[in-house]
């Protein structure tokens, strides 16, 4: 088979600091290559290099860099017509990468345009490619604007756009973060259609089980450096390179249950266990919850529909589901933000819903959210420290709060030391106390943002896709710090996630939501192993096959 | 920048260190850029604070024998028709000028703050009252509401600062309340809640100071609008009264004698259009820095 990338000793850098470093493979016609790695590791940087795409700023040296054409050497107009042409570029996030005023056939036929096909065979071809991404009625989606798309079908059209002009490499990067799941299944089935038609594929992705299920050969990358290659079955199989084996186990599945994740040490935590009778009943109790919302047409729509269950102390009830289930609107109103329409929440037996706010209010700081973007949740103004301050002054006068109390100022002195042991509790630093939380990265907010909810002591901890944001090795160590924080405090989860992984990583018992309503209910491992519903069964299907065979 | 803080107490601090971005001023250009302006603006704060320290004479002294002297060293910028210092004038003037620019946008503000609200925190039917008194309000010429209100109040500062103010309120209305929609749906203040805060503490700390962040650039822009727009009342002999130093009642009376005496239009002119251009000039940077700070 033809080879038609070669790559040796590329090395990028940006302003002198090296991003990429001595990188080398090849790809030849019907091979998929997997790159994997956590952000910043170079990978987008090393794709990006194939098709001159790194700027002026970038100096991009290799001893070979050749594609069909030598890249270092190629003129601006050769570039061009290189990109489309022989290489298509498929970009992450669909919904940033399309022109929300573009109609998505428009969109397709660019680089029709680009590349001087006749106008007039235009439209017919961007049917074609529609069609042959599997998109359903293909002349009315080319007629429609990306935002009246699902993520699924934007994906799919930008992976059709990546095909227009019938590349010989298609280049995926990151192509299935932020969809479901399940839809994750069939845009990489797509992929996999066109690697079985002889094309050959450069898959980019944070997530080895992404890669797995496609790529012939793995490049594990990291701080820039290749840091093991192989044939993916190798890699994966027997990791030599400690990095590897650290990002294999990070990703939870049906074996990880019960393990740690991420080679940090077990977060220590002095707290004193939460006394609790065990006849005292489920510390969170939902009983046939309805939320409907009246549409623009008038028609009442249910969002969720007789939800029902009891989360006990200390346990976590994971709620599974795509986008739109009706998992969140379930967890907003077990939150008391959200009235439900039918059906009650208790809180420790007594009403949470149904009551007036102003009754609810003395008892919040008994149940506290994580919510998904730990960003948007900080007021922006405000520091890590007193964001944390702000939520100690709730749940003050409960455990632990009532020392010295020598004025306000002893209370100030003590406010900012219980500021800097729930840092230290979620495993950072005192001194991010000071920052803000603009400064920080993902994993470090979203500690921050459990130290801001557990600040109040609280009984049930929301957390509402806490980890769906984050890498794969971050979202490892921030599960780790859940299950320890569980175990010293005592707290129940009420976890929701689209990623049943994750979810049959954390939870006792899981709730699988579908179309508003419940359609599946047990035990995490009953779920996983003996899935009633078709819906939890294709779920399951989607999980690493590689996890199944081990568990099985 | 820090110059315009103290007399500005409706001005929400923007916390230091989100000011912090990776292009901080260090070219020497950029510098002047601040530097420039708010040396301008430092000098008329001072001489509307103090301006016997800056004027060398008493504004109101009059001396017929030396009138329309024009600009020497013992008369900087000259001398009126009534042998006044034109400097010493100018810097009088200052404190009539800041007084009603700050005093009308504390006004428009207030009203903006209430309407705004009211429109972002009530139901549906308030947001629809709020938004057509903001239409309306926006469709009236503003220098004739102000002519409306001095001709049935009478003429004061106090007059001239509802004006002026009641003029600039809808711009600042309408911010305000697609402010407060974002921010009362955010998820901050939505943590808020779920601590069990009272509502009245989330409003004054979170959704406040948060929806008001964007608006400290519109405040440095709009008290320059501001004092434009109380020397066009005093140019309508609708300010204050003569002889107080007034920027655009000296612009009216020097309109008779421009011919023999170009500098007692010149002067208090140039000094309008020097501040208000230094008041842009800290805005649009304020702005910038702000805009670095949010990027997310």
């Amino acid at each position: 088979m033809t080879t038609l990338i070669t790559v040796r000793d590329l090395s990028v850098a940006f302003d002198g600091k090296e991003v990429v470093r001595d990188v080398s493979f090849s790809l030849r016609a019907g091979e998929c290559l997997g790159i994997v790695g956590e952000s910043g590791s170079g990978k987008s940087v090393t794709a990006r290099s194939l098709l001159g795409l790194n700027g002026h700023g970038a100096q991009v040296t290799a001893t070979t860099l050749d594609v069909g054409v030598d890249v270092l050497e190629a003129t601006p107009e050769q570039l061009r017509h290189l990109r489309g042409s022989r290489i298509g570029y498929v970009l992450q996030d669909a919904l940033v990468s399309l022109d929300p005023l573009r109609t998505v056939g428009t969109e397709i036929a660019e680089p029709l345009r680009a590349h001087r096909v006749p106008a007039a065979q235009r439209p017919a071809r961007v049917q074609e490619l529609l069609t042959s991404v599997s998109v359903p009625e293909p002349e009315l989606r080319a007629r429609q604007l990306p935002s009246e798309l699902s993520g699924g079908l934007r994906q799919r059209a930008l992976i059709a756009a990546g095909l227009a002009l019938d590349p010989q490499v298609l280049i995926a990067d990151e192509p299935t973060t932020a969809l479901d799941v399940t839809v994750q299944a069939q845009v990489l089935e797509l992929l996999e259609q066109n690697l079985s038609a002889g094309r050959a594929i450069i898959l980019i992705s944070h997530d080895l089980s992404v890669v797995e299920r496609l790529a012939d050969h793995v490049l594990v990358m990291h701080r820039g450096r290749v840091v093991e290659e192989g044939p993916t079955a190798q890699v994966l199989t027997s990791p030599q390179d400690p990095y590897t084996r650290r990002l294999l186990a990070a990703i939870p599945s049906a074996s990880s249950r019960g393990d740690r994740l991420s080679d940090l040490p077990p977060a220590t935590i002095t707290a004193v266990p939460r006394e609790r009778a065990p006849e005292a009943g489920p510390v969170l109790e939902a009983i046939g919850l309805g939320k409907s919302y009246r549409g623009p047409d008038g028609r009442t729509r249910p969002v969720v529909q007789d939800v029902s269950f009891t989360l006990d102390a200390g346990e976590t009830l994971g709620i599974v589901g795509e986008s739109g289930s009706g998992k969140s609107t379930t967890a907003w109103m077990a939150l008391g933000l959200t009235p439900p329409s039918t059906g009650q929440v208790l809180l420790d037996g007594e009403a949470w819903t149904g009551i007036p706010e102003r009754k609810r209010r003395s008892r919040r700081h008994r149940i506290a959210v994580v919510q998904q973007d730990p960003l948007s949740s900080f007021d922006p103004r405000w520091t890590v420290g007193r964001t944390i301050a702000d939520s100690l002054s709730v749940g003050q006068g409960r455990r632990g709060g009532a020392r010295g109390s020598a004025g306000s100022s002893g209370r100030e002195r003590d406010r900012s030391a219980r500021v800097a042991e729930l840092l230290e509790a979620v495993g950072l630093d005192p001194a991010f106390a000071a920052r803000h939380p603009l400064t920080m990265s993902g994993g470090q907010r979203q500690r921050a943002a459990i130290a801001r909810a557990i600040a109040t002591d609280p009984e049930v901890l929301v957390l509402d896709e806490p980890v769906s944001a984050l890498d794969v090795s971050v979202q490892a160590q921030v599960l780790d710090l859940l299950g320890d924080l569980q175990s010293a405090l005592g707290t129940a989860y009420l976890f929701i996630s689209h990623d049943l992984g994750v979810i049959h990583h954390v939870s006792d018992r899981v709730l699988v939501m579908q179309g508003g309503q419940v359609v599946e209910h047990g035990t995490a491992d009953q779920v996983l192993h003996a899935p009633q519903h078709p819906y939890t069964r294709q779920l399951v299907s989607t999980l690493p096959r590689r996890d199944l065979q081990e568990a099985s | 920048m820090t110059t315009l803080a103290p007399p500005l107490p409706e001005v929400e601090k923007p916390a230091a260190p989100p000011l912090r971005t990776a292009r901080s001023s260090r070219s020497p250009l950029r510098h002047l850029g601040v530097a420039l302006p708010g040396a301008v603006v430092g000098a008329v704060v001072l001489a509307a604070l103090a301006p016997g320290l800056l004027a060398p004479q008493d504004p109101l002294e009059i001396s017929l024998s030396e009138s329309f002297a024009p600009p020497s060293a013992e008369h900087l910028f000259g001398t009126d028709q009534s042998g006044r210092d034109v400097f010493s004038r100018v810097i009088h003037g200052a404190r009539q000028s800041l007084l009603i620019g700050l005093g009308a946008t504390a006004i428009g503000l207030l009203g903006a703050m209430v309407l705004g609200l009211a429109g972002g925190l009530g139901g549906r039917l308030a947001d629809g009252a709020v938004t057509r008194v903001i239409e309306i309000l926006y469709a009236f010429p503003g220098i004739l509401l102000a002519l409306i209100l001095i001709a049935v109040y009478g003429n004061s500062a106090l007059t001239q600062m509802v004006a002026v103010g009641l003029a600039t309120m809808p711009g600042y209305a309408r911010m305000v309340r697609s402010q407060v929609l974002v921010v009362r749906r955010s998820a901050y203040v939505e943590a808020a809640r779920t601590l069990g805060h009272p509502p009245a503490r989330i409003l004054l700390r979170t959704l406040l100071p948060n929806a008001f962040r964007p608006l400290t650039v519109l405040i440095t822009l709009g008290v320059g609008q501001a004092v434009v727009w109380a020397a066009a009342l005093g140019f309508l002999g609708m300010g204050v009264q003569p002889p107080t130093a007034e920027w655009g009642a000296m612009l009216n009376a020097g309109r008779h004698y421009i011919q023999q005496a170009w500098w007692m239009d010149f002067f208090p002119g140039v000094t309008i259009v020097l501040f208000t251009l230094s008041l842009t000039v800290l805005g649009r940077r304020l702005q910038q820095s702000t805009d670095a700070g949010a990027l997310r």
